[in-house]
């Protein structure tokens, strides 16, 4: 039997596909993640090249032939012409990337910082512990908030555009490690009592091997779920701060960069600026978040 | 019970101690005070002079201990950008933000407790399930598109409320109110909804699940049995016991409501503690910014601290 048949008969692709949301929060999910990959191919055009813009074609109405120019936008334009659609293309890599990366170094630190706890305990323990208590009594975002204005304040004002988006992902990744360290230290601490554990140290194995070789794969699984839910909150996080003005620079827009550009014609009548960056940004949260809480289900036996 | 006191108040401290570190440690290490003060033509003398009247050529520690004592007297320093004392500053924006998240407050604990009482009687209800459908939907929007629906169709379509700002204030020595104003209450209406939502929810989910906890409890059967009616079966008899996760989640969430506040004055221009925070960090105004997380935290520890307190004495299980 091939790979692919086994684990098209596996008790999870059983449950994935007898679950409607998960199937269909997963092809949406899908969809939007692949059409921000290849933005540069399905987009009418690249709309951060100044090079590309006609500012006769600002505030075209979707789908409306624009008066001067007679071209049409499926979503519509922007005040400088830029059409919606393949801002909200371009936008979605960076939400996305932001979403991604942010997610992985958190997931690096928190599992790295984890596993250490969880195997050598005593004070190394304590201390990691008391640190994720002290940064858990504060909301993730105000922790992004912070670290995003403190690195501000450390880079150079020539280079804060073009490192922006590294800061946001420095920001978010930190503010969210501790999740990822609680679950693992707990996971670590169980494992650490089994033989095969026991097993590795008797035949001389040293820690790094074991806490790598060992121990790692065998507490991935709640890694992984907290990681999809994570991405989801990641994304929020960083619509949240692009919004509130904190995020990606607008040479850089990302999805709550275009709502925050698309509030201030809210009361012009311009719906479709504001309207489809946030319905886009909607599924995308939406349907990571479903798919999270699937995972989180289907990976745990005690539900079942 | 004296020692766990004890115990979490000394640990309520050593937090504090350590966020005044952080905050300590961005004033020392962004950014060069002396380059904020002096100009272009300074002298190494006058450089030398400013860091001996300023204390920074004292150990770290000293520097430090400094610090946190002045911060204990309400003294942050001066706002780069305002060229005004943090501390009057944050005394001019705390009204707009406190009254804001204590009306949130108000909103998601009346609203979330009547919705979660209803929610877990009629369980089947097609109302019921509706609520819950819209609450999930509801979490996962973002704060900021909230707020931009709310605006969309009560201020833009329907022009009933305003979509900015306080309204009207009025000084009440020192403590602006919108209280008093019917400009000043309408304006309140939008931004506490939207900050409140998220919060109503969670004590509407969780005052469902402890309600049909307690229902199914023996004492209430015997309540059915001695004939009392079903008013007084949910209100007195059942209500009563879900009230203390729901008082510590309430307290805990006033936090985070403070917190979140940051984002709703942002959409609505609410001219808060939390639009100033914003403000320092996109100016890099550090004496704002580390001000503000000490303040913030005070109030976090301090919450935590009282709702544990609070535990304890509501709880007589708990003492021992």
């Amino acid at each position: 039997m091939s790979a692919l048949s086994r684990f098209w008969d596996s008790d999870f692709a059983w449950d994935f596909r007898h679950s409607p949301v998960a199937v269909v929060s997963f092809l949406v999910a899908l969809l939007l993640v692949l059409s921000a990959v290849f933005a540069p191919l399905i987009a009418t055009m690249n709309p951060f090249v100044p090079a590309n813009l006609n500012l006769m074609n600002g505030f075209t109405a979707p789908g409306v032939p624009n008066q001067f120019t007679n071209e049409t936008f499926l979503l519509g334009t922007d005040d400088q012409g830029r059409d919606v659609y393949s801002t909200i293309l371009y936008g979605m890599r960076i939400s996305l990337f932001v979403g991604f990366a942010a997610v992985a170094l958190g997931m690096i630190i928190g599992v790295t910082l984890g596993l250490i706890a969880g195997y050598f305990g005593g004070w190394t323990d304590a201390v990691i512990m008391r640190i994720a208590d002290v940064q858990l009594t504060f909301p993730s975002i105000l922790v992004a908030m912070l670290i995003f204005g403190v690195a501000k304040g450390i880079t150079p004002v020539e280079y804060r555009d073009q490192l922006a988006i590294w800061v946001l992902i420095l920001s978010i990744g930190l503010s969210d490690w501790v999740q990822f360290a609680r679950v693992v230290r707990g996971a670590t601490m169980v494992e650490k009592q089994k033989e095969y554990v026991q097993a590795a140290r008797l035949i001389g194995r040293g820690a790094l091997p074991i806490l790598t070789r060992h121990i790692l794969p065998n507490v991935l699984s709640p890694v992984l779920v907290i990681a999809t839910i994570s991405l989801a909150l990641a994304i929020i996080a960083e619509a949240t701060l692009s919004f509130l003005g904190v995020g990606a620079p607008s040479t850089q827009p990302s999805l709550g960069t275009l709502i925050r550009i698309g509030q201030g014609f809210l009361f012009s009548g311009e719906w479709w600026i504001l309207f489809f960056p946030s319905v886009t940004l909607l599924a995308l949260a939406l349907s990571v978040n479903l798919l999270g809480d699937w995972l989180r289900d289907a990976l745990n036996p005690k539900l079942k | 019970m004296v020692t766990y006191i004890f115990r979490r108040i000394l640990q309520s401290i050593l937090v504090l101690l350590v966020v005044g570190l952080v905050a300590f440690a961005m004033f020392t290490f962004i950014g060069d005070p002396i380059d904020n003060m002096l100009g272009q033509e300074r002298t190494q003398e006058d450089i030398d002079r400013l860091r001996g009247v300023l204390g920074l050529d004292q150990p770290f520690v000293v520097q430090y201990v400094k610090f946190v004592i002045s911060a204990m007297q309400g003294n942050f320093g001066v706002s780069y950008e305002q060229g005004r004392p943090v501390a009057q500053i944050l005394a001019e924006r705390a009204p707009a933000t406190l009254e804001l998240a204590a009306v949130s407050a108000l909103f998601a604990l009346s609203l979330g407790v009547v919705l979660g009482v209803y929610t877990a009687i009629h369980r089947k209800g097609f109302v019921a399930n509706l609520v819950l459908t819209l609450s999930l939907i509801g979490v996962s929007l973002p704060t900021f598109l909230i707020g931009i629906l709310l605006i969309y169709l009560f201020s833009v379509q329907l022009d009933w409320l305003p979509s900015f700002g306080r309204g009207e204030t009025v000084d009440l020595g020192g403590w602006t109110t919108g209280f008093l104003t019917s400009s000043g209450m309408r304006a309140l209406i939008l931004p506490s909804i939207t900050l409140g939502l998220y919060q109503m929810t969670l004590i509407m989910r969780l005052v469902r699940s402890e309600m049909m906890e307690v229902m199914r409890q023996d004492y209430i059967r015997f309540a059915r049995a001695r004939g009392l009616s079903e008013r007084a079966i949910t209100f007195r008899h059942a209500l009563k016991n879900t009230m203390v996760p729901v008082i510590t989640v309430t307290g805990l969430q006033l936090g985070s409501l403070i917190a979140f506040a940051i984002i709703t004055e942002t959409v609505f221009q609410w001219p808060g503690m939390g639009l100033l925070f914003i403000n320092a960090i996109k100016f890099v105004d550090i004496p704002v910014m580390a001000a503000y997380l000490m303040l913030i935290s005070v109030m976090f520890v301090g919450i935590n601290l009282i709702v544990d307190l609070l535990y304890v004495s509501i709880d007589p299980r708990l003492r021992t």
